[in-house]
């Protein structure tokens, strides 16, 4: 914009504004970190203290020595891996031949993986129970590996198809044309262009399935916890106490915010395209 | 060069993977809104036709109460989400000092799980200990603590409020984006003209805001529309009835009543509802996608 504002303006309009808006969105977390440092003699006085006098990793040494949750943490780990590779593993294969081939019902398989990813999750959920149950997969790395590929796949899949469309069918031509097999041409040529899509779609697939609750609620017994429900278990278990929790909600928040800070900018191509589950 | 069915290797695993986890449940669901299925009365499964859905229809006062927190639900956590989210990013998109740190932190929302969402909010909202209750208490505009999440009138507000903080930044990202593509020499002539900033931003800004706005818009509802986790953790529904919504309902009725056939029944109602919408948000994107 030409108009020049003045310096006060600015402040008024823009800065503050913006502040109390930077404020909002990080003020919940930044509760719940000092929460998680305070003894429980100041989590437990009102009117509340708001800075920790004494600040104390107490709560971090109970969860970590006396709870399941070092356990749990690996176990979301393991999952959320499994749902990369799975997710990765056979959408990027499909994104490509979307991208580069046109062959008969493409855009309607296109149009079903964009439609299955707007099924409600209460309607997936009930009966991959039942199917998980029957197939004894209940409680196992595997079932909710699955259960969290039903996000995964669709996702990727117009994910990376955008990615593909993006680099240029020339390249693929001319190595084909050079008398590169198609598996070659995808591995030398196309892949390597395609990685900081392949990164930023795995990232994401990562992000969701570590965050998430429902399917690894039902998909899940004592064995294979995963941390989201393991802390919603410890709320009935340790009677709120919330120091423990607050520390264990910051462990499991620290790395997907981290992760999601990197690949934030470029989700917006896959968002509008569609493809970002909320 | 090209083979009739080359693409066929490359698709195949996807799609056996999908009709698996999502095609066959997906069926498996309206077989099972068909029927009486209690998990563990399992000698008792027998074929009912409609009767889940006229159960439903028409004895089932909690469907009425769910359906209208539902319409709630969606309408005031969409439609707050989205005002901030436009204020967010319109703000996002002057130059300020600091504004790549603002652009950052303002998306942590966005990467929390719910679990961890319901939490925070859960220990803000305490009765006795929460810091909501302290700084309204502070600042003089109660008299007492409130149980936010406990008395029928402020919980569904309550929720409804942790889901507008959750899902602000999605709005701000995608309009931040389209913020961009705005081409800077329409400012420039209507700056000429003498147009107000005002003005700019009704005649400039949102038509050209419209597609991205729009697209955002459907996602999002149905997004929140499908969404329980936040709720069934702060909440799991109550006090009463008060925070039941319709995915919300469906799931208890499974993981708690485990009438498998009836919560089947009640999935496929609230899908059928929201056909229209990602009828809509299909068609749209589609167009763009396929063009």
């Amino acid at each position: 914009m030409i108009e020049r504002r003045s310096r006060l303006r600015v402040l008024l309009e823009v800065e503050l504004p913006v502040l109390l808006i930077v404020l909002f969105a990080v003020a919940p977390y930044l509760w719940m970190v000092l929460t998680s440092i305070k003894p429980n003699s100041a989590i437990l006085s009102f009117p509340v203290q708001y800075l920790p006098t004494a600040p104390t990793l107490e709560h971090y040494q109970v969860l970590l020595a006396r709870t399941s949750f070092l356990h749990n943490l690996f176990n979301s780990l393991v999952v959320a891996l499994g749902a990369v590779v799975l997710g990765l593993g056979v959408s990027v294969p499909a994104a490509y031949a979307f991208s580069r081939f046109r062959f008969a019902g493409r855009s309607g398989l296109l149009v079903f993986f964009l439609v299955i990813n707007m099924v409600p999750v209460v309607l997936l959920i009930i009966p991959l129970f039942v199917l998980m149950r029957q197939l004894g997969l209940i409680d196992t790395f595997i079932g909710v590996i699955m259960g969290h590929a039903t996000f995964a796949i669709p996702f990727s899949v117009w994910m990376m198809t955008s990615y593909f469309n993006a680099l240029p069918c020339e390249l693929d031509e001319a190595a084909l044309i050079d008398g590169a097999s198609r598996l070659q041409t995808i591995r030398y040529v196309v892949l390597p262009l395609a990685m900081p899509g392949i990164v930023t779609t795995g990232i994401y697939i990562f992000v969701s399935s570590w965050n998430e609750y429902l399917f690894a609620m039902m998909l899940s017994g004592q064995n294979i916890k995963t941390v989201t429900v393991a802390l919603q278990s410890f709320i009935g278990e340790f009677t709120v106490q919330w120091g423990l929790l607050t520390a264990g909600g910051t462990l499991i928040a620290i790395p997907v915010t981290v992760l999601f800070l990197i690949i934030q900018r470029r989700l917006v191509g896959g968002l509008t395209a569609g493809a970002v589950k909320a | 060069m090209r083979r009739r069915s080359e693409h066929l290797p490359f698709l195949l695993p996807a799609l056996l993977v999908t009709a698996v986890i999502v095609l066959y449940p997906a069926l498996q669901t309206v077989w099972l809104s068909l029927h009486n299925f209690v998990l563990f009365d399992p000698d008792n499964i027998r074929f009912v036709g409609l009767g889940n859905f006229a159960d439903i229809l028409l004895r089932d006062e909690l469907f009425w109460i769910s359906l209208g927190n539902s319409l709630v639900w969606v309408v005031a956590a969409v439609g707050l989400q989205f005002l901030l989210g436009l204020v967010t990013a319109l703000l996002l998109n002057q130059s300020f000092w600091g504004r790549s740190v603002a652009r950052a932190l303002v998306v942590v929302p966005w990467a929390l799980p719910s679990v961890i969402i319901g939490l925070m909010w859960t220990w803000m909202y305490d009765l006795n200990l929460g810091v909501f209750n302290d700084m309204l208490l502070r600042a003089g505009l109660i008299d007492a603590p409130v149980a936010w999440l406990a008395q029928p009138s402020t919980a569904l507000g309550a929720v409804i409020l942790a889901l507008v903080w959750q899902g602000f930044p999605f709005f701000s990202v995608m309009i931040l984006a389209g913020l961009q593509t705005i081409p800077a020499t329409y400012y420039e002539a209507a700056a000429m003209d003498g147009a107000t900033r005002w003005q700019m931003l009704r005649y400039i800004t949102l038509p050209s805001l419209r597609e991205v706005i729009a697209t955002a818009l459907l996602l999002r509802m149905i997004w929140v529309a499908n969404s329980l986790d936040v709720i069934l953790v702060m909440t799991g529904g109550g006090p009463g009835y008060a925070t039941h919504t319709l995915p919300l309902y469906a799931f208890l009725k499974a993981y708690s009543g485990m009438e498998f056939g009836y919560a089947s029944a009640l999935s496929l109602l609230m899908t059928l509802l929201l056909l229209v919408v990602v009828a809509s948000y299909v068609r749209r994107v589609a167009k763009a996608a396929l063009a």
